[in-house]
């Protein structure tokens, strides 16, 4: 038998793709993404419409899902985050069916458990053999981790894999096995590197950020969950990052020897993996060059799956053993609710990814961000969207201080211990408006643009179209 | 007086950037203001730029202004320099 087929229109064909079915992709290649929009160009030209697409994150590289949503190609997006520039003209109100948002863990959980059933998938796989063996570790395209394309491939009425590199079977040390997989396409280019990864991630040389980082690795040594067996996350931002550089000169001072790193991983991390801070990484997707290099040469740099990193109905997942989690916010209110999902204008232009997984899951989870933005003061009384429940959310840094949930007051007393500047977060509230004045609220219409699902499936918010 | 095109801040966030032009005597402030904040705080934003703009004896000019968060300190400051420069003070 073989799966390689000529082309996309012959694997749509044979897949027996229909108006008004769901097809999935995944974001590996982040804004190097050329395969979404290959196959809708596809799809468009076989004269399909009425889809259903439900892809891990939107990015801007994905700009053409516009045209396609207005030739009713596209009717309805599910995704765990969207950027800005498809974000806006969603938030403009350009489609009769709200989004749906997921989180990193909702996606694979509904998924498994058939709650969103895919019709077919397409994988973009940098490198695969004829049989659909693939992996992201090699090839000219690579990315790295595979993990959020694994549920998609194994739940998928059809699953279909796209390569620039196709290799003689068997392929060796694959991720995503080839008894998922129907049909394999080659094409000339999945990706465009530069926009799969970055060279190189980069440390905030912000003063603000810096500050903010050294309070954010101090509170974490104070929080008592800084000993041998430590697991940690962070994302990819220059605070985050700063805070993950100090906590690992901290760890190596105190000689903390810590068990795992978790989630998008980058340099820095793949650096404390290396300096003996962790003695693995679990890797859901890489951020960097450094991160796909460690995960191909380095079996303590694994791989999972996005069920494994964060589904709240996996039998475990790894957020659950998670101790510190440092997150971002565009606007964090009084109850510590979190959004992630819209700016301060409330056109979306993100997503919680895996924020609320891990927000619920670690036993600390950290805001970082500046006090204000641009004027706009962090600490808001009611957020534009809750993107993470107040009650999964512990402690917020800011520049001028930390805030800590009542719902944790050991935490802020151990911080008052180690002389960190703690303040009620209605007081970081005050001390930003005193900058800045109080802003007014941003109006919207009554059109709800996107249903908001919190890990579990439950409806967490709304967002509405912009007026 | 402003008696030449001047301008003074930059685009980052947080900053705002001011450009004055000469007007016509009794043509009063001309006043084109484009803002991130303009939602949430732009009535604030426009009495202070009148505000300064008076308080330096500018009762004519044209003033093309875009906003990127800046704060009433900054906003007053921006609009100072570039009065300053337009009157050839500066």
């Amino acid at each position: 038998m073989s799966k390689l087929v000529k082309s996309i229109k012959e694997a749509i064909q044979l897949a027996g793709l229909k108006d008004g079915m769901t097809i999935s992709f995944h974001h590996h290649l982040r804004n190097g993404d050329m395969v979404a929009v290959m196959v809708l160009d596809a799809i468009c030209e076989m004269g399909i419409k009425d889809l259903n697409v439900n892809i891990s994150s939107v990015f801007d590289t994905h700009a053409p899902f516009i045209e396609y949503i207005r030739d009713g190609v596209v009717t309805g997006i599910e995704t765990d985050y969207m950027g800005g520039v498809v974000g806006r003209a969603v938030s403009e109100g350009i489609m009769d069916k709200p989004v749906t948002f997921r989180t990193h863990g909702g996606r694979p959980s509904d998924i498994i458990r058939g709650a969103s059933p895919i019709d077919v998938a397409f994988i973009a796989a940098p490198t695969a053999d004829c049989m659909g063996n693939c992996t992201g570790k090699i090839g000219k395209s690579a990315c790295g981790s595979l993990g959020y394309a694994f549920a998609d491939a194994m739940y998928a009425t059809k699953s279909v894999v796209i390569t620039d590199n196709l290799v003689d079977y068997p392929l060796v040390d694959y991720s995503i096995a080839e008894n998922y997989i129907d049909y394999v396409v080659v094409v000339d280019k999945i990706g465009e590197p530069s926009g799969i990864v970055s060279g190189t991630t980069k440390i905030t040389k912000d003063p603000v950020g810096l500050v903010i980082a050294d309070y954010a690795a101090r509170a974490i040594d104070a929080s008592g969950l800084l000993k041998d067996g430590f697991s940690f996350q962070t994302g990819a931002g220059g605070a985050s990052l700063a805070a993950a550089k100090y906590l690992k000169d901290i760890m190596i001072r105190k000689g903390v020897k810590g068990s795992y790193g978790l989630g998008g991983i980058t340099s820095y991390m793949v650096d404390m993996l290396q300096s003996g801070c962790f003695k693995a990484l679990y890797d859901v997707q890489c951020f960097d060059l450094g991160a796909v290099e460690s995960i191909r040469t380095n079996p303590y740099h694994m791989e999972v799956t996005a069920a494994h990193y964060a589904s709240p109905t996996a039998k475990s997942s790894a957020v659950d053993s998670l101790d510190v989690v440092i997150l971002g916010a565009t606007e964090i209110d009084t109850d510590f609710n979190v959004n992630v999902h819209t700016d301060s204008n409330g056109y979306i232009m993100g997503g919680s990814g895996g924020h609320s997984d891990t927000a619920a899951g670690a036993n600390m989870s950290m805001i970082v961000a500046p006090l204000s933005r641009a004027r706009l003061p962090i600490v808001v009384d009611k957020v534009l969207c809750k993107s993470t429940p107040g009650h999964t959310v512990d402690v917020l840094v800011t520049q001028r201080g930390i805030a800590v949930n009542p719902l944790r007051p050991e935490l802020a007393e151990r911080f008052r211990d180690a002389n960190l500047p703690v303040w009620d977060i209605h007081e970081l509230k005050e001390m930003a408006e005193k900058l800045n004045g109080t802003p007014r609220k941003p109006h919207h219409t009554d059109k709800v643009v996107a249903n908001v699902l919190y890990r579990d499936a439950t409806l967490l918010d709304q967002i509405y179209a912009v007026k | 007086m402003i008696k030449q095109k001047a301008h003074a801040g930059t685009l980052e966030s947080s900053d705002i950037y001011v450009e004055i032009a000469p007007a016509e005597a009794g043509s009063g402030i001309a006043l084109n203001l484009t803002s991130v904040v303009m939602q949430q705080f732009g009535p604030e934003i426009e009495a202070v730029i009148r505000e300064t703009l008076a308080g330096l004896g500018v009762e004519d000019a044209v003033l093309t202004v875009s906003d990127r968060g800046a704060v009433d300190c900054t906003i007053r400051s921006r609009v100072e320099t570039a009065v300053c420069r337009g009157k050839g003070e500066a």
